[in-house]
């Protein structure tokens, strides 16, 4: 091959290879975008099925039930418009609770329970993530500041 | 009166950051060498001055004085004496005067360290400094200012928060700040090369002590992070591929392509560009890194306060940074074409492949990273990036590279013939093909093609960093140069690391189960019996304890004790897992919460060789460590 060749093909061989690792790239970021949702958007048919996706909400009072001994939870998450049943087998993050704030990861059953796989803690008792305080601010119930606000004057 | 002392020494401080920044500039402008003397006493006049602001901050924790806003949310009369000086860099206002203290730290390090090199150079880098200290002191004083006070005074503190309530988390965040702050030398010294257009093989040598420190620290402040996440926070995980984590990572795999790229700019007087362009980017990430964690833009432990104006500022902040330098650098560049060449079978070679992968490698994860912060800000939806997709992009430019580490070390400057290479490398080739297939079903009883590969390409590098080292005890070589050993430490570490992701992620095992008091449990041979619960007392908490007796084989092996604390301020319930830890496994049990007849959720788990993780980090440092102790870095 001349140098000429030798390059071209060269040339060639990056514009493939950065091509395809751009497209891999691409597809494991496609494959891998978990959506959030709240209750409402679930309900109005929002999330692809068989797709995971995160939900946020407050836990309803009075909603958990868990049988004694057994690691199966179930409990409503709603957003004080529409509710969401969800199930969860396993440890609870410390930070759960009815009446607080909570995302979970999952997919919806054929019978629209939201199946958790893994539901994420807050890190902070007063805390409550961005998502699930504008979820609650969009269906009419603004959440006061989530910081500790005896100390903060300004 | 002692915070207005500490806001006054903060202000004087900034005063000295200007003197520091000004002047050598005008010098510099004016051929005027003078005014560039000032840039020393200067940058010990502004340590000086921070280190007091910092004292008269720790001095009101440690006096309890609540009418200091920042005391009074992140502190308590209750929090043990340690934590309150802990607590000083706990929360954002702290922790960004920390960031300034540090950054004066090292510009007073530069300005003592640096006798033998041009007076214009020094008080150029110096003057860089100073500018970066300028701006993250406006900041503090603008929008972050630690000294506000309160009133009415309350009585008590808010209290730290419990999650940082510990060991790791006293010095995770130095170590972590050091690193990346210290990336500003690095980014000091490229801005006055192409300034001075003066980059020559004595430059890089210049500049590579204070790439390493920086990078060593970096190193110890993520292993820290990690391991804390693992006991603390993670439930057994212990990396997440969260934005936060991803923020101090990003820096450093451009630090680790910055110290390679360097080695070539000393030895060979190539890869000037990249240099100068990898200096500026770790450099950029590290200021990223800040803009992520503490803007709150991001749902994190560490960004407990939002507040638009903070994120604002360092985002105006960052894009003049990257903005300046890659302008000087668009300008500069073109003068800096070095005129060696080297063959295709070469160390530089190796090292321009391991520098790209590298670079690509921190693209995705900064793709990422950022695309839902982007998502967000068009208004197209909340998302979030899981972390398969980091696994996945991650791991792909990983593999080669890794491979080509073991390669690497033992190829030669200029050219080499690749026969030799083969000749004094298939023994450990072998031998890490035979481990990385039999090992798994020998100890796990199971094996896939991900695991073998991630097993070979371990021990491969592991080998290929002993071989000089045991060559050299069986008399084949003769000594080994400071900065070769260096070099072998570094990917014996870098070794470790990959060995202990692979088999802690391949074989660990994880189990949620309930069990009652009498029942128990069984994973991989050691049977946990739940001997029952009892109460026990902290300094400012009190415990829920779960009793575990652990045997192994039908023998009595150990009793672990999980926790589940209670703060008397913060009353959120915390986690405190027991862990049984060796060489070769971590046993691991969390407590979580009751199910009712005296029954408790639990998780167990089973970590093999995840201690190889933290300890491969501790090696790389140490291989820091080795490298700047270098005689050479010390000779005019």
């Amino acid at each position: 091959m001349t140098p000429r060749n030798q390059r071209m093909v060269a040339i060639f061989a990056v514009i493939i290879g950065v091509s395809l690792s751009v497209s891999l790239v691409l597809k494991a970021l496609e494959e891998n975008i978990n959506h959030f949702y709240s209750p409402s958007d679930v309900v109005a048919g929002m999330p692809t099925p068989d797709k995971e996706f995160r939900l946020g909400g407050l836990v309803e009072e009075g909603s958990f039930i868990r049988t004694a001994g057994d690691l199966t939870a179930n409990f409503i998450v709603t957003d004080l418009k529409t509710n969401v049943n969800v199930q969860y087998t396993g440890v609870l993050p410390d930070l759960f609770q009815e009446g607080q704030g909570m995302v979970a990861r999952g997919k919806l059953s054929s019978d629209g329970i939201f199946i958790a796989s893994e539901v994420l803690a807050k890190h902070d008792e007063n805390y409550m993530s961005p998502e699930v305080k504008k979820i609650l601010e969009e269906a009419g119930h603004p959440v006061d500041s989530p910081l500790p606000t005896k100390a903060y004057t300004d | 009166m002692i915070p207005e002392i500490g806001q006054l020494c903060l202000v004087i401080a900034l005063c000295f950051a200007l003197v520091q920044f000004i002047l050598p500039m005008v010098g510099f402008w004016k051929k005027n060498i003078i005014l560039g003397e000032v840039a020393k006493p200067s940058a010990h006049a502004q340590v000086l001055f921070l280190l007091l602001a910092f004292i008269c901050l720790t001095v009101s924790f440690l006096a309890d004085d609540f009418s200091v806003l920042y005391v009074a949310n992140n502190s308590n009369t209750a929090l043990p004496t340690p934590f309150k000086v802990a607590a000083v860099w706990g929360a954002h206002e702290g922790s960004l005067l920390l960031w300034s203290f540090i950054l004066a730290i090292w510009s007073s390090a530069v300005a003592v360290f640096s006798k033998s090199l041009p007076r214009e150079i020094v008080s150029l880098v110096l003057a860089v400094m100073g500018a970066i200290a300028i701006g993250f002191m406006l900041f503090i004083l603008l929008t972050s200012n630690p000294f506000e006070r309160l009133y009415p005074i309350p009585i008590d503190g808010g209290d730290l928060n419990p999650l940082l309530q510990d060991f790791a988390l006293i010095i995770h965040p130095p170590m972590l700040y050091v690193g990346y702050v210290g990336f500003s030398v690095a980014f000091a010294f490229a801005v006055a090369a192409m300034m001075t257009g003066n980059l020559d093989q004595k430059w890089a040598r210049w500049t590579r002590p204070w790439t390493t420190t920086a990078w060593l620290f970096l190193t110890l402040g993520i292993a820290l992070g990690s391991w804390w996440a693992y006991y603390e926070l993670g439930w057994g995980g212990w990396w997440f591929w969260d934005p936060v984590e991803n923020a101090a990572f990003m820096p450093w795999l451009a630090g680790t392509a910055l110290i390679h790229s360097l080695a070539v700019t000393e030895k060979r007087g190539l890869f000037k560009s990249s240099t100068l362009l990898l200096a500026i980017g770790a450099f950029s990430l590290s200021l990223l890194g800040t803009f992520l964690v503490r803007s709150g833009v991001l749902v994190s432990v560490h960004a407990f306060a939002s507040d638009p104006a903070r994120g604002l500022f360092i985002l105006v902040f960052l894009a003049l940074v990257i903005g300046v330098s890659l302008s000087l650098y668009a300008w500069r560049a073109p003068t800096l074409i070095s005129n060696v060449g080297f063959k295709f079978f070469s160390r530089e070679t190796f090292i321009l492949i391991n520098n790209l992968l590298l670079v690509i490698a921190t693209a995705v994860i900064l793709l990422g990273t950022l695309g839902p912060l982007v998502f967000t800000a068009l208004d197209l939806g909340t998302i979030s990036v899981g972390p398969q997709y980091f696994e996945i992009v991650f791991l792909l430019p990983m593999i080669p590279l890794v491979l080509m580490v073991g390669l690497g070390m033992h190829v030669s400057w200029r050219s080499m013939q690749p026969n030799s290479l083969l000749r004094r490398l298939y023994l450990p080739a072998l031998l890490s093909i035979i481990v990385g297939i039999l090992a798994p079903w020998w100890f796990f009883g199971a094996s896939s093609f991900l695991t073998a590969i991630g097993i070979i390409v371990g021990v491969w590098t592991i080998l290929s960093a002993l071989l000089d080292p045991i060559r050299r005890v069986f008399g084949k070589i003769n000594r080994i140069s400071r900065s070769a050993v260096a070099m072998q430490v570094a990917h014996l570490g870098l070794g470790m690391v990959v060995l202990g992701i692979t088999v802690t992620s391949a074989f660990s095992i994880e189990t949620d189960v309930g069990l009652k008091p009498g029942q128990s449990s069984t994973i991989k041979g050691y049977n946990f019996r739940f001997e029952g619960i009892r109460e026990t007392f902290g300094p400012n908490y009190q415990a829920t304890q779960g009793v575990f007796a652990v045997s192994k084989n039908g023998e009595d092996y150990t009793e672990m004790r999980p926790e589940k604390r209670i703060y008397r301020v913060r009353t959120n319930p915390m986690t405190e897992a027991a862990i049984e830890a060796n060489w070769g496994r971590d046993l691991f049990i969390a407590l979580g919460e009751p199910l009712g007849d005296g029954a408790w959720s639990l998780r167990l788990q089973y970590k093999p060789l995840i201690r190889f993780i933290w300890l491969g980090c501790l090696v790389m440092a140490l291989a820091g460590l080795l490298s700047i102790s270098d005689p050479r870095y010390r000779k005019s």
